[in-house]
Order: structure tokens, then sequence, then C-alpha cells
């Protein structure tokens, strides 16, 4: 397992090496012009000029590229062309908020999706499983922005039980230790502030958590089909075993491989794409980070942004890929 | 059998753990009175980019800065113009031909960080972005000032302290906009000990300027803290204790916050959502008087766009009224002019085009097009303030032209590449717009139409050398009934030579909880929060 894990970091190095690779060629592919961008309209000509010389963003590409990589192999990650100063400062704040909120959708997913997904197989075509399906096929195609402003009317305008935007009270004062407030608000010891920064977490992890949920659920429901369907299970309904302890027990182990993969994908996915709730939250995340980025063709800011995304996706597979052994023990790592 | 219904309880947990966190504290954040004192939160669509007003050029930096620092001279906002009233300036007085500006400052007034404001302050500010040529900093500077040190374009030949509370400007020609200038949020005064003192990070982490507010704190892409300034030199403001800035990049969701009251007041509403918070005894809605103008361009050196004829027909097929009643909620003017009427000079007596379809025609066939042509009309993805719903507006000039023979082809550009795309030209017809900086005729007709701004902002590359020399001589025309004349003449050029349509002077809207009191938006977009209270 060590030989392995050891093989698998290594070959992170190619991966991320082209994940730059990629996102650079990408960036500089769009139109536009970062000195343009910042300065604006107002700028003369020539404090554009300057500008772009000064970001060295006349030098051909491939200088700016060596030059890119040569930075992020010193542990780098560069300064922000927009705000002038280091992303390394930024990028925690922004990946935390991130974090935080992708981790307790992603719970609520894991917890609602495969219950949901058990309950459907277990009780195939019953009202229940159609139900339960119907409403993952809604899950998988709602537009989340629709979602999250639908939750704010509803659960915030309307009966005004939770708060509609942003990490935490807009004038309240979580002092940032990890920056997951969670966290941080416990490690002060002040309950009522980790109360208040939960019910922020409420609504937006709802939306973000609602095609993970969907998409869990279906692969817990056809996986656990098909386990139902074998010898051993039948073995353990002929002993009369408790249908609740064979389901969960017995039948939603050997189901859960390809259900562990889906996690560890759709937690990937929503680190990056978290965007369209973060808009919508206010949630100063990684995604809006990188969106600002983008619109202000900050090309540091987005190439360090994405690279660490890709980082974060990459590493939870490589656990996931280790958690296979834990959950079974006929899978051999060489 | 009966242990089933766990599964069934494992769910309902889950739910119930949600409703259970909603019900247990319900409501929402109050803002107004707590700890911090009299608080307002004001909601916006994005961040600031830096704190030291001199190195941006965007709206939302400004919003901030402009609580923090204090210009020379100040626009009247109580009174929402544009004329210049002192600030830390008390009076100055004009010699030498409308070539020397002598200021003599306020006394015994103190930058945040507890060191004097004095004349050499000023001039260290002033030598500070003179000199930004080098490091490209500091470009709104050239754009109104006309260029660095070493430029052979910059009016300002030197600036000296005469003694601790005079300051001279000397200017290398008369220039009427000077004074104006002096007024806009990026020339505000810094503390040069502070700028010293944080160096590189000056702007980040510090900002010290003599304002109404001190800046406390800033996290990125969230929110902005400033706290009163208990010594401020204008005695008894400002009336808040605590302004916060929190972005909120969606305007629906901006809108829902202040509905559920976590923040008080928000600009960038959608036109559209405005008439559902008629009878909202909760909000008052405001709007900002119109420093904007929004057109349509021509690429007055592509065919058949270099015919006048031509850019005077579809001056005539497009219906504005239209326009403002579908997309500005009504809220906007029609426009005549390339510049709103808010400026000193803006000619009344123009007769509009009208809308007029058969006209129109009539004169296309003159011009030699009596079955029309096809062309692309450019647009920008994203909305402006004065233009919050581009893409349709594209559409409804697509679908007026198309009545006379004029086949339309929209095509969507994202704004950051919108910008570069219009400076290099190629481009037949597009969407386009300018928000004033500095209240002055010469920020309209001169950035948008002389023939000096084709590579900037002239993307008709209009080029009129009657237009350029009246334009010039009005520059440095420091009578204002002459400069009236002058401008009035170059309206009517460009009312018949028509290198745009223009479209429509919007007012941008704004809405605060009903308990604020004192606020009265700006034509410049953003304004000090000194007066504004909330109860």
């Amino acid at each position: 397992m060590l030989s392995y894990s050891i093989k698998r970091v290594l070959m992170l190095i190619p991966v991320l090496l082209g994940m730059t690779l990629i996102v650079f060629a990408i960036i500089h592919a769009i139109p536009g012009n970062p000195a343009l961008t910042i300065l604006g309209t107002k700028a003369t000509p020539e404090a554009i000029q300057n500008l772009n010389r000064s970001l060295g963003l006349d030098q051909p590409w491939y200088i700016q590229y060596f030059t890119y990589l040569k930075h992020i192999l010193s542990g780098d990650l560069g300064t922000s062309i927009q705000t002038n100063t280091p992303i390394a400062n930024q990028i925690w704040p922004h990946l935390a908020a991130t974090i935080e909120l992708s981790f307790v959708a992603m719970i609520i997913a894991v917890v609602v999706g495969i219950n949901a997904g058990i309950i459907s197989a277990w009780k195939k075509n019953s009202v229940l499983d159609y139900t339960a399906m119907i409403v993952a096929l809604i899950g998988v195609s709602m537009p989340i922005f629709w979602l999250g402003l639908l939750e704010q009317w509803a659960f915030s305008v309307k009966l005004n039980w939770l708060p509609s935007i942003g990490r935490m009270d807009i004038i309240s004062n979580v002092q940032p230790i990890t920056n997951l407030y969670l966290i941080d608000t416990l490690l002060e010891g002040q309950l009522d502030q980790f109360w208040m920064v939960l019910r922020h977490l409420i609504l937006p992890s709802i939306a973000l958590a609602t095609i993970p949920t969907a998409i869990i659920a279906r692969m817990t429901r056809s996986s656990m089909l098909e386990v139902l369907k074998s010898d051993y299970i039948r073995t353990a309904k002929a002993k009369g075993q408790r249908m609740f302890w064979i389901v969960y027990k017995y039948a939603l182990k050997n189901a859960f491989i390809p259900i562990l993969t889906v996690i560890g994908l759709q937690t990937g996915l929503l680190l990056g794409g978290a965007i369209l709730t973060e808009t919508i939250f206010g949630w100063p995340g990684i995604g809006l980070y990188i969106y600002n980025a983008i619109q202000y063709r900050d090309y540091p800011v987005i190439q360090s942004g994405i690279l660490v995304i890709a980082f974060i996706f990459v590493m939870v597979n490589f656990i996931v890929d280790l958690l296979y052994g834990l959950i079974d023990p006929r899978i051999k790592y060489r | 059998m009966r242990k089933k219904y766990l599964v069934l309880t494992l769910t309902l947990i889950v739910a119930l753990a949600m409703a259970l966190t909603g019900c247990a504290s319900g409501g929402s954040s109050g803002s107004s009175s707590s700890a911090a004192g009299k608080t307002l939160i004001f909601g916006r669509g994005a961040d600031t980019t830096s704190l030291d007003p001199a190195a941006v050029t965007d709206g939302e930096s400004f919003r901030v800065t402009q609580n923090v620092f204090d210009t020379l001279v100040s626009y009247d906002y109580s009174k929402q113009s544009t004329n210049v009233i002192p600030s830390l300036a008390t009076s100055w007085t004009i010699t030498n031909g409308g070539k020397t500006y002598t200021f003599k400052l306020r006394k015994g007034v103190k930058f945040q960080d507890g060191t004097d404001f004095n004349a050499q302050a000023v001039v260290f500010n002033f030598d500070r972005w003179m000199n930004g040529k080098a490091s490209g900093q500091f470009a709104y500077f050239p754009s109104m000032f006309g260029g660095y040190k070493g430029d052979p374009g910059l009016v300002i030949q030197n600036v000296t302290a005469s003694d601790a509370n005079t300051v001279v400007f000397d200017l290398t020609r008369p220039s009427a906009p000077f004074l104006k200038n002096l007024a806009m949020s990026p020339f505000a005064i810094s503390s040069p000990a502070a700028i010293k003192k944080y160096g590189k990070n000056y702007g980040t982490t510090a900002a010290v300027g003599t304002g109404a507010y001190v800046f406390k704190s800033w996290k990125r892409n969230d929110t902005i803290t400033l706290t009163k300034n208990k010594s401020y030199w204008k005695s008894g403001f400002p009336k808040l204790d605590t302004l916060v800035f929190k972005v909120i990049p969606d305007n629906s969701a901006r809108l829902n916050a202040l509905k559920n009251g976590e923040i008080d007041m928000m600009d960038g509403v959608n036109p559209s959502d405005v008439s559902g918070l008629k009878g909202n005894n909760q909000l008052q809605v405001y709007y900002r008087p119109p420093m904007n103008v929004a057109y349509l361009g021509f690429n007055v050196t592509m065919k058949p766009f270099d015919n006048p004829k031509v850019r005077q027909a579809l001056n005539m097929a497009v219906d504005k009224q239209g326009i403002i009643k579908a997309f500005y909620n009504g809220q906007a003017q029609a426009a005549t002019n390339p510049m709103p009427p808010s400026l000193l000079g803006y000619d009344n007596s123009i007769t509009p085009y009208p809308y007029d379809l058969t006209a129109a025609k009539k004169l296309l066939a003159d011009a030699g097009y009596p079955n029309g042509f096809s062309t692309t009309l450019y647009t920008m993805a994203n909305p402006r303030d004065y233009m919050p719903e581009p893409q349709n507006v594209a559409q409804s000039i697509q679908s007026t032209f198309g009545k006379i023979g004029v086949k339309v082809n929209i095509v969507t550009v994202e704004w950051s590449s919108y910008i570069d795309k219009l400076m290099k030209g190629g481009i037949p017809m597009y969407i386009m717009g300018w928000t004033g900086d500095n209240g002055d005729p010469d920020n309209f007709l001169y950035t948008l139409l002389d023939k000096d701004s084709i590579g900037s902002n002239n993307f008709s590359f209009y080029s009129n050398d009657q237009l350029h020399n009246i334009l010039i001589s009005a520059q440095s025309q420091t009578n204002d009934a002459q400069r009236v004349a002058l401008y009035n003449q170059a309206q009517v050029i460009l009312h018949n030579d028509a290198p745009w349509v223009p479209l429509v002077y919007a007012k941008p809207v704004l809405v605060g909880k009903s308990t604020i009191t004192g606020y009265k938006p700006s034509p410049t977009g953003t304004e000090p929060f000194e007066n504004i209270s909330i109860k």
C-alpha cells in the first residue's frame, strides 16, 4: 500500500504539470487584455502599454509560461494583477470558505442521497421508489441559481427563518483562525456564533447539495439493486435476518464501491463548481475568486486558483482510491 | 419488519435538524442598532480593487475611498450637482490668464494617522501621481490631466507650497475642467506618512485620509468595514458609527438580502424588479441623476456608415421610448445629444430625430439603399449602469431596423473583450455608453468623439477638424458663457453628422430601507456617506 501511495503521488506531477499547460493555453486563448480591463476605458493607450510591460504581458507566451512555472516550482503562487497582492495570502480564506460549504453540502448529499437510494432499491417499484427517483431527476436538472433564489425567497424573505447571504451576520466579528468558521467559533468557545455560522450554511449548502444528492441517490439505487439480487442476500433472508440489517450491513458494504467513486468525483466537482451558489449567496469562496479573476483577466489568479482546485480534485480521488481497500479487503494495491 | 421505519426516521432526522436550526433563533440579523452603534450595510455587486484612490479607475473602489478621503475641492453633493465647492481648500484664486491657481487650505485638519494635513502633503500627493509613468500606476491621472511628468500634454507645470497652508498650481495652458478634475475621487489626498510607511501595501492593508470614516478591515470579495472618524473636521459628521460594504454579486439575491433586512441599502437593482417594490413601505427607491449616455455607434470609416444620410436615417429608426419603457422600467430619458442635459452647455434647441420609419426608409433610398443592407451589431454581454439589458436593447434595434430593410446580425461579446475589440476597430455598429468622470462637457464630447480620442474612446473613428477646433478652444476657455456657445456649436455638428444614435440618459436605481435619512445619490456615481443616517 505504501509503495502504491508513493507511485500515485509521483503520478501527480505530470498530471499537475499538464494542468498548468492547459490552463495557461486556455486563458491566453480567450480574447481580452488584462491591462485594458484593469485600467478601464478611462486610461490612455500609453498607460495600458506601460502596464502591459510591467506585467510582463508583452513577452512571448512561452517565456511567460516558463516564468510562471519557475515561480510555481519555488512555491510562489504569484501576485494578483488586479489587486497587486500575493495570491498565497488571498487564496486560503477563499478556499476555506468553499471547503466549509462543500463539506456541509457533501454531508447532506451523502446522508440524504444514500438513504434515498437504499429506500428506492429496497422498495423497488413502490410509490416511495418512484417519488425518490422523480425528486432525484428534478434535482439533477435543477438550475442552482434558480433554486438558490427560491430558497432565499421562501426561507428568508417570506418565512424569515434563515439568513439569505454571507458566511455570518455582516456585523458580527468571528475571529478567523483557520478561516473555517465552524471550527474557529468552537475554538473561541463561542457557541452562539457557531450556531449563527451554521445557520448561514444551511441554504447555500442545500442548494449546492442538490445535484450530488440526486446523483448519489441514483447510483446507490442501481448499485443496491444489483447486490440485493445476489445469492448471499437470499441466504441471509432465508436465515431470517432482519431486512434492515441485510440492507444496511451486508448489502450496502458490497454496493458501496461505485457509490464511493461517485462521492469522490462529486466532492471534487463541488469545490470547483460552487461558483453559482457562491454568486447567489454572496459567499466569498474560491469560485467567486476565480470568477472575478476571469472578468479582470487576472491571469496569475486564474492559473493558481485552478491549479489549487485541480490539486485538491486529484487528492480527493487519491484518497478515495485508498478507501476502496479499507471497504473491500479483496482489493489489493500493488 | 418494524425496524424498517428506522430508515425513514433517519431521513426525517436530517429534515428536522434543518427545520430546527431554522426555527431556533428566527429572524434576521438586525443591523441598524447594535453594539457597533449606528451601522449601515451597503450591498453591491463587486469588490473594491484598491483603497488607494489614485491607483484605480473603478466605481466600486471610489464608493469606499470617497468616505475615507477628501479632495481639495468637492462636488456639491448635497445639491446633487457637479458644481465645485470648497473642501480641504477653503478658497482659491485664478490668476495669470487662467494659468495659476492658488488654494488656501483648511487649517487644523489632521490625517487619520494623526499627522498634519498641509500644503506639503498636497505637493507630495501630486508629485507621486505625476511621477507614475514608470510604474504605469495612477492611470486616471494622465487621462484627466493630459499626461505624466515629461509628457507634452501634461497641463500641470508644477505644484508648490508657498506656505504651510497655501498651494500654487502653475498650468502650461488655461484648462476649463481643471477645478472639476480636482474634485474627482481619484485625486483625494492621502497621508504622506502612511504612504511611506506602508509602501507597496498602501491601499491594501492601509488607507489613510482626512475623510469622515476610518478604514478598519477588508475581507476580500466579502466586506469592507469603515468606522466613524471621531476627529473629522466637519463637526457633527458623519452620522453613522459604522459603514460596511458587502459584496453580493447577483442582483436578485442582493434584493432578497435587503428585503430580509440583512443589508440596509443596495445599488444595481434590475429595472424589472423596481415595479415590485412599489407599495413596500419598508423600502424606498432612489434614482441617481443621470450623468451618462448610452448610445448606438457607427464606425464612420466603414461602408455604408461613411454616408451621413445612412446614419441620419438609422437615427429615425430607433424606438427610444419603447426601449425605455421595456428595459428601463420607464426610468430613463430619451437622449438627443452625446452628453446628458445636466451638463454645462447642453443644447436644448436641437430637435431630436423623430422615430419615423417612413422618413427613415425614404432617406435610406436617397442615400442609395432603397432595399436596405445587411450589417452586424455588436453588444456587450454584461449589464452596465447605463444599459441594464444590452442584449434586449440590441434586439429592439434589430427589429425596428428590419422594418426599413436593414438586416442586423447581433454579436454579443463579454465586457473585458468588448472594449479591446472596439478599440481595434472593424466593428460596423455597436452599443456602448459612458458615465462621466468630472461633470464637464469636455469629458463627453472630447473624450468620446474628438479625433484625438481615436484609439481610445472614440470607437466610431469619427474625425472632424471643425469639431476638433471647437473642442480644443473650449478646453482652454475659462469663461462659461463662451464655453456654452462653443459646446452648442459642437452639438449641432454632431447632430447633423450623426456618428451615433444617442439612446438614453439612464437613471441608475438604488433601494434602501425606509428608515434611512439624508441620502442623496450623486450624478458622479458615488458619494460620501457623511450625511446619511439610519433609525
